[in-house]
């Protein structure tokens, strides 16, 4: 459904992402993960059309998107969600993800019933009326990921939705997402926490100082020794064996 | 319980003018009048959170589109006033296109308008066409048909309804897919842009909406005065004045500029005969400036959302 194909993004002489592909199948929810400043939230950016990349190819169902705007790639049916949430704070939460339901229909009553339905989905009926700003970490991600999914999409993009919540609470979203491709809506997710990522996708791609350095399933990738190293610092996966 | 209200304030509004002395109604007409011009700013400014410095670049375009063509060309004004306002709004997708194609946000766009009105305000001071800085008489003619007006009334009414006009534009936005954009945009251009709006087609869009209504303020103005030149119109005392109003009863709200310019326009009047009353401040002048500057200092300090948020506030 999504095939990234050597994709690099240079900010003046640093390589933020450099040749990166990665594909992701219809229904699959996929992990990227990396340490720190490895260029997962690069990739995504560019990804989504919020930077053109240098070079590289993206295609979504089908269809050449590279260098496409992000309302563009957000009508072919592709949304992100920030790491850094991003509500409108002086709105409330319905009419935060009535701009996201406003994408599929121009009528006010039948946006506000798809945003209410989609608030139910991820848990936040009871948060309807609050103001954006007025929101926790937790009910800053889900009502990204709600704005999100209210916009309808075929693939979602979720950067790092679970950064800064309490155990209960990812728990609670891990739920809400696994729910959400039950739906029919494939996930390619960046996190930082494992535990989520172990349980909820089904592959994992690696991305260490802008390169893909590995691929395969949670297990598979957490006895690479590169990997191991890319997290650790080198020469760690000869001390951990030992 | 609000309807109610708003109704008995449409009535009191329509009667005021047969009860209260020609001054009066003069005054009512300009607190309206005010209210429409500020109506216009706050729809690109309040709702979608382009800030401009420089609308009087659009109140100046309808003004002197409409003179020119009359005066010059010998169209009866009604019919001009419809070409000013479509000019304006011209005006407006053109400044939009060229200062967000560039990417200008927040105060460089704000800038760039006020820059924008300063080159509109040069080129009228110049230009042959515009008579100069000479400025524009249009010869009475104290007809209706001919937008002129022989009694305070008639353009009291007039602005009335420009007045209502743009209040309901303005609560269109406040109920469409259109203003729930701009919105959208203002509080968070890229989480806009993520859900899916064109976020520049959207700009583009507002501001031709504002420079249209603008521009019909203008032409209004010129038609009540019979006279422009090129500081009345490109002014910066009318950009300050739209922003002013709005920003005093409540950007981005429906009743906002109507609420500032009742304010302002009452401070204007109290001010201007005060230094009869107190010689002491004989010096102090324009005395409305300066308790519009005090006015200023303290909504910004206390009450950032205008005069507007406090009967939110009591109604919640």
């Amino acid at each position: 459904m999504l095939e990234v194909r050597e994709l690099s993004k240079a900010f003046g002489g640093l390589k933020a992402v450099d040749k990166a592909s990665l594909d992701v199948a219809e229904g699959e929810i996929v992990g990227l993960i990396g340490p720190n400043g490895a260029g997962k939230t690069t990739l995504f950016a560019a990804i989504a059309g919020f930077h053109t990349p240098d070079s590289g190819r993206i295609a979504f169902a089908g269809h050449d998107i590279t260098g496409l705007a992000p309302h563009q790639v957000c009508a072919a049916g592709m949304v992100r969600t920030f790491q850094i949430t991003q509500p409108f704070a002086r709105i409330s939460v319905r009419e935060n993800i009535m701009v996201g339901a406003y994408f599929r229909t121009a009528d006010r009553r039948e946006a506000m019933h798809l945003a209410e339905a989609v608030a139910a989905r991820v848990g936040m009926t009871s948060q309807l009326d609050r103001q954006g700003s007025d929101l926790t970490v937790a009910g800053r991600k889900r009502l990204e990921l709600a704005r999100a999914l209210a916009t309808r999409p075929r693939l979602l993009l979720l950067d790092e939705v679970m950064a800064g919540l309490n155990p209960t609470e990812i728990a609670e979203i891990v739920e809400v997402i696994r729910e959400i491709r039950t739906a029919g809506v494939t996930i390619l997710l960046i996190e930082h926490v494992m535990q989520a990522v172990t349980s909820l996708a089904e592959r994992v791609y690696v991305l260490n100082q802008g390169r893909m350095i590995a691929e395969g399933t949670p297990a598979a990738i957490a006895e690479n020794p590169e990997v191991v190293e890319a997290y650790l610092g080198h020469g760690a996966a000869k001390v951990l064996r030992a | 319980m609000r309807n109610a209200a708003l109704a008995a304030a449409l009535l009191a509004a329509l009667v005021y003018p047969l009860l209260v002395p020609n001054y009066l109604i003069t005054v009512g007409m300009l607190m309206f009048f005010t209210a429409f011009i500020g109506q216009s700013w706050n729809v690109s400014g309040g709702f979608a959170g382009q800030t401009s410095f420089g609308h009087a670049v659009f109140f100046g375009v309808g003004a002197y589109t409409s003179t020119i063509l009359h005066v010059s060309y010998g169209w009866n004004p009604w019919l001009a006033w419809p070409v000013a306002t479509a000019m304006g709004g011209l005006v407006g997708a053109g400044i939009a296109f060229l200062s967000f194609r560039a990417g200008l946000r927040g105060s460089y766009f704000a800038l760039i308008t006020l820059a924008f009105a300063e080159v509109f305000r040069i080129v009228a001071n110049s230009a042959g066409f515009t008579r100069g800085g000479l400025g524009m008489l249009i010869k009475a003619d104290s007809r209706f048909e001919n937008f002129q007006f022989a009694t305070p009334i008639a353009p009291y009414y007039l602005a009335l309804a420009l007045c209502l006009v743009s209040l309901a534009i303005a609560w269109w936005l406040t109920r469409s897919r259109f203003g729930a954009r701009l919105v959208a945009i203002r509080e968070n251009e890229d989480a806009a842009r993520a859900l899916g709006i064109d976020v520049f087609a959207e700009k583009v869009k507002v501001l031709t909406l504002s420079g249209a209504m603008c521009a019909a303020g203008g032409t209004f103005y010129a038609q009540k005065y019979l006279y422009i030149d090129p500081s009345i119109a490109f002014g910066i005392d009318k950009s300050v004045e739209m922003l002013l109003v709005t920003m005093v009863g409540g950007a981005g709200t429906i009743f906002g500029p109507l609420i500032g310019s009742i304010a302002l326009t009452t401070i204007n009047e109290l001010t201007r005969n005060a230094a009869s009353v107190f010689p002491a401040l004989k010096n102090v002048q324009p005395l409305s400036l300066v308790v519009y500057g005090a006015m200023l200092i303290l909504i910004v300090a206390r009450l950032p959302d205008g005069f507007a948020s406090l009967l939110k506030r009591r109604h919640a």
